[in-house]
């Protein structure tokens, strides 16, 4: 059932609109600021789905440059940014493909894995676990941990978790059905809750598990 | 309850997308079971560490770099 809030957002449109109407005028300004807006995120997304820096930098720029001239044929049934992720996601399977040929790149099929699905590390974690990291040694652990899932669920992770896209968005995106992104979602969550125990549950949980011996 | 039926909804309890009355049994559940409730917390301290780290940093000259090259190529025209 929509909420008053979603009605409230339907009626007011979303500021993208008028700039991209401007942009379709000739106003390339509007674009500096769509651009500037988004560089950011459309950058993290293409480094989550490549692992790759350089193939982040171009996938951010051939977005860019193809929403940009592709403007003609964004609908507005969607959201800009929700259209502008999924060209950046569709450039990022491209470049990931070509750095593996010969491997299986593949966000649509299901994986089957039951890694953390049944939760086997039930050590409460301390009260601040980031506290016991410094921020770079914090930021290492959070990449080597999420890089460790299978695309398909680092995907569907950092665009519902991270970049804040809801269930459809995140589906439509993809080209996924609401169910297996919702599957995926959980799996995700509970695979990276699972590996990030190791780091963060309390002392007594590590003694357990015999990570620190 | 079981475990089993709590874990598949616990996205939806994080979501909060689950009815009051499930809520209720949810609750119930996790009142005596200490793993669930473990696992409830972790998991949401999961999502809340990868929401406020920015662990792909975009530094600033190397955004101006390549938000100049984007900008000039679509003055040009792309």
């Amino acid at each position: 059932m929509p909420t008053i809030q979603s009605i409230a957002g339907q009626l007011e449109p979303h500021p993208d609109v008028a700039l991209v109407a401007r942009v379709r005028d000739g106003d390339v300004s509007a674009y500096d600021t769509l651009v500037r807006k988004y560089e950011r995120q459309l950058f993290r997304i293409a480094q989550h789905i490549t692992q790759n820096r350089e193939d982040a930098e171009d996938v951010m720029q051939d977005a860019f440059l193809k929403a940009y001239e592709k403007l003609e044929q964004f609908q507005g049934n969607s959201k800009f940014y929700t259209w502008l992720v999924r060209i950046a996601v569709n450039e990022s399977l491209m470049r990931l493909r070509k750095r593996r040929t010969g491997r299986m790149v593949s966000i649509d099929e299901d994986i089957e894995t039951d890694e953390g699905s049944v939760p086997r590390d039930l050590a409460d974690w301390a009260p601040d676990p980031e506290q016991n990291y410094g921020q770079a040694e914090l930021a290492e652990i959070l990449r080597k941990t999420i890089q460790g899932l299978p695309p398909g669920f680092r995907i569907v992770f950092v665009l519902r978790d991270v970049e804040g896209l809801s269930t459809e968005e995140t589906a439509e995106t993809l080209g996924l059905s609401v169910p297996a992104v919702k599957s995926r979602l959980l799996r995700a969550r509970l695979q990276l809750r699972e590996r990030l125990s190791r780091y963060f549950h309390k002392k007594k949980g590590l003694m357990e598990t015999g990570i620190v011996k | 309850m079981t475990c089993k039926d709590f874990l598949a909804l616990l996205d939806d309890l994080i979501d909060d997308e689950v009815s009051p009355n499930m809520r209720t049994e949810l609750q119930t559940h996790l009142g005596r079971c200490g793993h669930c409730e473990v696992v409830l917390n972790t998991t949401r301290k999961t999502i809340e560490i990868y929401r406020s780290h920015e662990i792909y940093d975009l530094p600033t000259d190397l955004r101006e770099r390549l938000h100049a090259a984007i900008m000039s190529r679509c003055k040009k025209g792309c």
